[in-house]
């Protein structure tokens, strides 16, 4: 290098220079950085409610979008199960674990529908016309099957034509009077969240 | 970016250790999984879908109880169910694995990431793969001694179990863990979850188990995810969970020696190059070699 002529050092002079000002530019290696995934639910509103499968009845956490202001419409985006509650104490089977997806499902059953004898398809009905025609099917089918006593006159009471299968996100005591309602009209066939 | 990026102690395709400020002092973190415990429900699988906002296709049914048929970038945990029949007792034994990331303190797929940050390894223990520095080569799958790693079709990136790392960073326990009805999965410091085995060990054994035992492999180091298995002499029993898990000797080959070579072959090759353009510079030719070529190309053939 002892020879090195006037336009060698220009070179060598520009090549570093390119070469620092590469780096400085930020074509050199990165620093360690990264961060877990954001915590979804930091603001999210809580609240609680019953897993509305099973007579289990566990306690959930649902978690929607919002604070609650005012101009803020919730939409549940998370639930899982609520810790505090005795029965489950946060813990959830696969079905309450997916209940976020049944409450969005667009197979979900939103109101009350008729289907008549013989026909294929479904029709939407008011909750009044849905129930009275429950009360009034009932009324006929428990008049004409419901038993008072048996072959040898013991007093039974029983009403063993009609069932009811039923399952909702209720508390205890709506629980308590399902069972009231139900156990006094006299039927046996009962299985919701009432059952246990 | 962020102070979490302080607790980071391992980095993929990274030598120098990063600069760390903080440590875990209250211990490191691990899950474990009572096999003996687990009726194969699948609420863990259900929870980390829904946690993790994963929903994989619908699949078909694949003639055995393992749904999906194995894991993939929107499956990061599957419950694989072996049916063992036991040459000493005669009994028929259901084994119930709950597979997924094992969280393993030398991960084998960090080691084999090419990509400078894809993969970091937490203080904690969590290893989490940070997909925006992915470049989707699929050597973590090659490097990772469980098959665990999977690339998404739909964006070319691997994927897998994060321990919920968004939910231990706010003190949370994993989705997994909150969700199992029957207790098999417990969360908290290594240290805890080694003696929670331990006292479940115990009574398997009581229990006519004598071969009970953790799985928490030295070949990796250890991991953060362990096992309780009735059969720990055989964990090859559970879906094949490997006896002895270890990263294979070609990562070890491809990153250890053969790495430093190539890059020191490269390097002089560059400088061989430059140093030569600059003292002997490049080939030129005069006016008697321009004359020496063109009687060549005049000369009848």
């Amino acid at each position: 290098m002892a020879d090195l002529t006037r336009r060698q050092f220009l070179k060598v002079t520009g090549a570093t220079l390119v070469g620092s000002s590469l780096a400085l530019m930020g074509f050199s290696p990165t620093p360690a950085l990264a961060e877990v995934r954001q915590f979804k639910l930091a603001r999210a509103t809580e609240t609680r409610n019953t897993c509305p499968y099973c007579s289990v009845a566990c306690g959930v956490l649902m978690y929607s979008l919002g604070d609650g202001a005012k101009n803020a419409q919730p939409s549940i985006f998370h639930i899982e199960g609520d810790p505090d509650h005795p029965v489950n104490r946060g813990t959830l089977c696969p079905k309450g674990a997916a209940l976020v997806d049944f409450i969005h499902s667009p197979n979900r059953l939103q109101h009350p529908e008729y289907r008549a004898p013989g026909s294929d398809t479904w029709q939407r009905i008011s909750w009044d016309d849905a129930l009275e025609r429950i009360a009034k099917l009932m009324k006929a089918d428990r008049d004409a099957n419901f038993v008072e006593k048996t072959a040898d006159g013991r007093t039974v009471n029983r009403w063993l034509t009609t069932g009811m299968l039923a399952a909702s996100a209720s508390s205890n005591e709506v629980g308590y009077l399902t069972h009231k309602v139900a156990r006094s009209l006299g039927l046996l066939a009962f299985d919701n969240q009432a059952r246990v | 970016m962020t102070l979490q990026s302080l607790d980071i102690v391992r980095r993929s395709a990274t030598t120098t250790p990063s600069p760390r400020a903080r440590g875990a002092h209250t211990g490191e973190v691990a899950k474990l999984i009572d096999v003996s415990k687990c009726i194969g429900c699948k609420a863990c699988q259900v929870a980390c879908m829904e946690w993790n906002d994963l929903r994989d296709e619908i699949g078909t049914c694949s003639g055995h109880y393992d749904n999906p048929a194995d894991l993939s970038a929107q499956s990061w945990t599957l419950m694989r169910f072996t049916e063992y029949e036991n040459p000493d007792s005669g009994h028929l034994e259901w084994l119930i694995r709950k597979d997924g990331c094992m969280h393993c303190a030398h991960p084998g797929c960090l080691e084999a990431c090419p990509s400078p940050g894809a993969i970091v390894k937490y203080a904690n223990g969590i290893v989490d793969f940070h997909e925006e520095h992915c470049i989707g080569c699929g050597y973590c799958i090659t490097g990772c001694p469980f098959n665990i790693p999977r690339i998404s079709r739909k964006d070319g990136k691997a994927y897998k179990c994060t321990l919920c790392s968004d939910r231990v960073a706010v003190g949370l326990e994993p989705a997994c863990v909150k969700t199992c009805p029957t207790g098999a999965i417990v969360f908290g410091s290594k240290d805890d979850m080694k003696q929670h085995a331990a006292e479940r060990i115990e009574d398997l054994k009581s229990r006519g188990f004598a071969n009970a035992g953790l799985y928490d492999p030295a070949g990796v180091g250890g991991t953060h995810v362990m096992y309780v298995l009735h059969h720990a002499d055989q964990p090859q029993l559970y879906a094949n969970l490997p006896a002895q898990p270890k990263i294979g000797a070609m990562v070890g080959l491809w990153k250890g020696a053969a790495k430093p070579v190539a890059l020191l072959a490269m390097a002089a090759t560059i400088l061989a190059g430059f140093l030569h353009y600059i003292g002997i510079g490049p080939n030129e030719t005069d006016e008697r070699d321009e004359e020496a070529a063109r009687r060549e190309l005049e000369k009848p053939s």
